[in-house]
């Protein structure tokens, strides 16, 4: 398609931007030269931004079942709170932003019951800001205690891709270890791991696979017996949220994706919000400034000089607070379980489904995700998980996470959330199966898939080696 | 696969070019970068940096992933082949033309395999 800039046409005008209510500056401080902007009328503009929409796929297009995303619907209630001019016409540096600041406060609340954290900092914008936030107070914690020599972050080999770029971020040596055959962490290979050069475990738990790690006590004791913390990835947290806590699993600090678990918008649409929670031996280490309430007025209180400071401006992304907030007061107490419950419920519906054709990573019941594997259909046929996940695209369903885990091969990785009806499973589960059937009787053709989507199929290997990254126009 | 029989490969897939007693090439095996599928990446290790077997030394990023590269064996780089910074698809068309980098003072060369170990540890990998 084409953009704003070549659709434009000289002298094309149209009204949409409002009278201009400051004066216009003197002479000398113009440009020398006219910038270059896009001329066009109201429709042109428009129809293109239709347009654009048009070859976009999110949640209100479809299914969405893009593993460790959790693509949730995102409550239109959730909007309308955060639209509300209370919220919106505030600014962090006014005296007074009672209500804003309770909202904040109370969040802090509901998000450390339900992680069984004792304190709580909304500045990080996101999931891996999150995690380079948490890993600063294990790093300020061990700095504090004189344990210069622990620089070693262990992180087993289905974590998420972002856990040990944090820790290499954060200073640290990363330590991956392999996991067991039922793909939970090796307890003999953590022991191995851990020594007196530990600073701590990164760690989800369900993990990648999908699966609850039954060893978590042990594993988080192991860890503690070698003078590390441990660290929760709270990526998947919406397959036990109101069921059990991090922090009752010997978590000692962790991050959450509101824009996963607490339906905020994901992505691009997003912005993502990243809190991150601590057991109180780490609070005075979170960033500025913490909220206290005397006799019903709220304020702000420095932390302190062992606060490892600023990791954002004031206090994060605080509309999407709202929205997570609106979220779990929507839910109560009762309804955040119920959600946990029926993300599990709904993904082993959809294994069920599609077991006896697709091949999956594991037996057995799974949490709220599952991974499957094409490696055999690679191998005798031809036909990969790429394959498969653009000719899911024909069906109108967004491609689950693709080659991820790692250690499974042509990895599929599928989460539907507790968002979804059992008709779109049910229909989901039989496009599964008929692009199955489409691959073993017509390999060539799965090739080329989709073939009915606003853009086939990228380059993505040029796209990668020869990135380009702006739009040039010649003068 | 090919998997020639004049040089050495370690289980982490890398090949071993010995060019004297204590030099040699290191690259990625015909059976790695098939695995990996497409390059489109490749981070290589700096001029002096040292080797240790076994641990990561550089990484190549595949278009469905970033993978360490590990050390085959112990030693110093002296050379890294800069031809592959803007041709990665070299080691996928050319595995074994496709060398990454050259150490010298080479050391810890005992757990290296023949073409034939190596192939049957493919296989058992697969």
């Amino acid at each position: 398609m084409k953009t704003l800039f070549e659709r434009s046409v000289s002298g094309r005008r149209c009204s949409i931007l409002p009278a201009c209510d400051v004066p216009a500056c003197a002479p000398e401080q113009t440009r020398e030269k006219q910038l270059r902007l896009p001329e066009l009328s109201e429709t042109d503009i428009s129809r293109h931004y239709t347009e654009l929409a048009k070859q976009t796929f999110g949640v209100n297009d479809g299914f969405y079942p893009l593993g460790s995303c959790t693509m949730k619907y995102n409550p239109k209630i959730n909007e309308t709170a955060a639209g509300l001019p209370g919220f919106t016409d505030v600014h962090p540096t006014q005296d007074d932003a009672q209500g804003s600041m309770e909202l904040l406060a109370e969040a802090e609340k509901k998000l450390c019951e339900i992680t069984g954290m004792d304190a709580m900092t909304f500045q990080p914008a996101a999931g891996a800001h999150g995690e380079l936030t948490g890993l600063m107070l294990i790093k300020r914690y061990h700095e504090l205690h004189g344990n210069t020599e622990r620089n070693v972050i262990i992180v087993p080999d289905s974590a998420h891709g972002t856990n040990p770029a944090s820790s290499a971020m954060c200073g640290f040596k990363v330590v991956n270890i392999p996991s067991a055959p039922d793909g939970c962490v090796d307890l003999e290979k953590l022991k191995e791991a851990c020594g007196s050069d530990t600073a701590g475990l990164m760690l989800t738990n369900p993990n990648t696979l999908g699966i609850f790690d039954k060893n978590i006590k042990e594993i988080t004791r192991i860890v503690h017996d070698a003078g590390g913390l441990c660290y929760y990835d709270g990526a998947n947290l919406n397959a036990v949220m109101g069921i059990v806590r991090p922090g009752d699993m010997g978590f000692d600090c962790i991050h959450l994706n509101l824009h996963k678990s607490f339906s905020t918008p994901h992505g691009g649409g997003g912005p993502g919000s990243g809190p991150v929670g601590c057991k109180s031996f780490l609070e005075p280490y979170l960033p500025d400034a913490k909220i206290v309430c005397e006799n019903g007025k709220y304020a702000w209180q420095a932390r302190g000089e062992e606060s490892i400071g600023a990791m954002r401006s004031f206090h994060g992304n605080f509309l999407v607070v709202v929205k997570a907030f609106t979220y779990l007061t929507m839910l109560g107490r009762e309804g955040v379980p119920e959600v946990a419950r029926n993300a599990v419920l709904n993904a082993n519906y959809l294994k069920h489904l599609l077991e006896g054709t697709y091949e999956t990573a594991t037996e057995g019941t799974c949490m709220h995700e599952f991974v499957l594997t094409l490696e055999s259909l690679k191998k005798e046929n031809g036909v990969s998980a790429m394959d498969i996940a653009k000719a899911l695209q024909d069906c109108g369903i967004h491609p689950p996470t693709m080659y991820f885990p790692l250690n499974v091969h042509e990895a599929l990785m599928v989460e539907p959330t507790e968002t979804e009806s059992k008709e779109t499973l049910d229909n989901a589960a039989k496009a599964f199966l008929d692009v199955y059937a489409k691959a073993l009787e017509d390999p060539e053709y799965m090739h080329h898939t989709p073939y009915n989507s606003p853009i086939s199929r990228p380059d993505e290997v040029t796209a990668a080696r020869h990135p380009v990254l702006r739009c040039q126009i010649d003068d | 696969m090919k998997t020639p029989a004049e040089l050495k490969y370690a289980k982490t897939h890398e090949w071993v070019r010995f060019t004297s007693e204590t030099e040699c090439e290191v690259g990625l095996s015909d059976y790695a970068q098939d695995a990996l599928g497409d390059l489109v990446f490749v981070n290589l290790p700096e001029v002096d940096a040292a080797a240790v077997k076994g641990e990561t030394i550089c990484d190549v990023e595949s278009v469905k992933a970033v993978s360490d590269v590990y050390a085959p064996v112990s030693g110093t780089v002296c050379e890294v082949n800069e031809e592959l910074l803007d041709s990665p698809e070299k080691i996928n068309s050319d595995p074994y033309g496709a060398w990454l980098f050259r150490l010298t003072d080479v050391t810890d060369t005992d757990d290296l395999m023949d073409a034939e170990a190596y192939i049957s540890c493919c296989e058992e990998e697969a």
